[in-house]
């Protein structure tokens, strides 16, 4: 009778453990549907139109502000390809993509502003205009 | 009750996964191929960063106002942004098994990709007989490595896409064919992701630079 009660739990334990849905594997990936693709594709559009508009008409006259407004553009616009056409979200895969997405634009961030801020300090620093006093370096 | 229980005493008992653990056949595939994405994305992002560290050096050539046509760098935008939502009409008719309508949306991403890749080549030629050419100055040199990896991947996608074609024509839609064309569509839209920056970064920031 124990035996029996072991078995029992055992299964109870396995069936617990087991998949609830043994075709949960198959098909855990979402494709969006027409609308949405049309959706990403006039924000896309609009959202290259206007940088483009913006530098080819020179409408804004400060370099710098014009520079950070082009890559606030293209910033968004990538946003909006990750969710529309590569259907990026938290749930595919277990998290695993959006893992992996997030590893991958620390690493981008971590080598884009390390060098340039690093070869920026370095071209700063040898320019003949910078060291002061000639006799120093002897 | 078939299975028999021997635990001995102050033994933890092991349990084993007996009921087949369903996986799909290419149920890998997916977060694989998307890993390859993400380190593809790396060798970018160097060569981003090579760009936005050389991009100024000119050595008294020619400067991005001097060299770049904003108009010819609107169309093959135009081009690769209309091939990713005819991909995206290629992906649902798929989904709803209609193997015709997947081929010619398929077909019209490729010539959109070549028309994109004509744009390149035009303005690479063009560039070479001005005489700016990857050896001149740092600038170009980054230039030519970034948006000609970019070219290259572009070109590649183009010869998947034919040689999917070939499959699709000969198999049908089996499983296998769409996997690949999902793995495809991933690759396309990574792609133009990679080309939003480009385009910013090279072409438009070099106009204001």
């Amino acid at each position: 009778m124990s035996v029996e009660t072991t078995n029992d739990s055992l299964t109870a334990a396995r069936m617990a453990h087991a998949h609830p849905n043994p075709d949960a594997h198959d098909e855990e990936h979402n494709h969006g549907t027409r609308r949405s693709y049309l959706i990403g594709f006039a924000l896309s559009v609009v959202l290259t139109a206007i940088p483009f508009w913006l530098v080819m008409a020179d409408v804004i006259a400060d370099t710098m502000v014009a520079t950070i407004v082009i890559m606030a553009f293209g910033a968004v616009q990538i946003v909006v390809h990750m969710i529309y056409f590569l259907h990026m979200n938290t749930k595919s895969e277990g998290g695993w993509t959006m893992m992996a997405a997030i590893f991958t634009i620390i690493i981008i961030v971590i080598a884009l502003s390390g060098s340039l801020w690093v070869m920026f300090h370095l071209n700063t620093n040898m320019m003949p205009g910078h060291i002061m006093n000639p006799a120093d370096l002897l | 009750m078939s299975s028999q229980v021997q635990t001995a005493d102050g033994e933890a008992p092991q349990f084993y996964e007996l009921v087949p653990h369903h996986h799909a056949p290419h149920g890998s595939t997916q977060i694989g191929f998307w890993i390859y994405l993400m380190s593809d994305c790396l060798i970018f992002a160097s060569l981003f960063a090579i760009y936005g560290v050389l991009g100024g050096n000119y050595a008294a050539g020619p400067s991005p106002q001097h060299l770049f046509d904003l108009k010819l760098v609107a169309m093959s935008t135009a081009a690769l942004l209309l091939s990713s939502i005819t991909y995206g009409f290629a992906m649902l008719d798929m989904e709803e098994g209609k193997q015709k309508g997947t081929i010619i949306w398929l077909i019209i991403t490729g010539l959109l990709g070549a028309v994109f890749m004509g744009f390149t080549l035009y303005e690479f030629n063009h560039l070479i007989h001005e005489g700016a050419v990857p050896q001149r100055s740092a600038f170009l040199s980054a230039f030519f490595v970034l948006v000609g990896t970019h070219a290259l991947h572009v070109a590649f996608g183009i010869l998947w896409l034919v040689i999917l074609l070939v499959q699709i024509g000969m198999k049908g839609l089996i499983p296998a064919n769409k996997i690949r064309v999902q793995c495809l569509s991933m690759f396309w839209h990574f792609l133009d992701v990679i080309w939003i920056g480009v385009f910013t970064v090279v072409y438009l920031m070099g106009m204001l630079r």
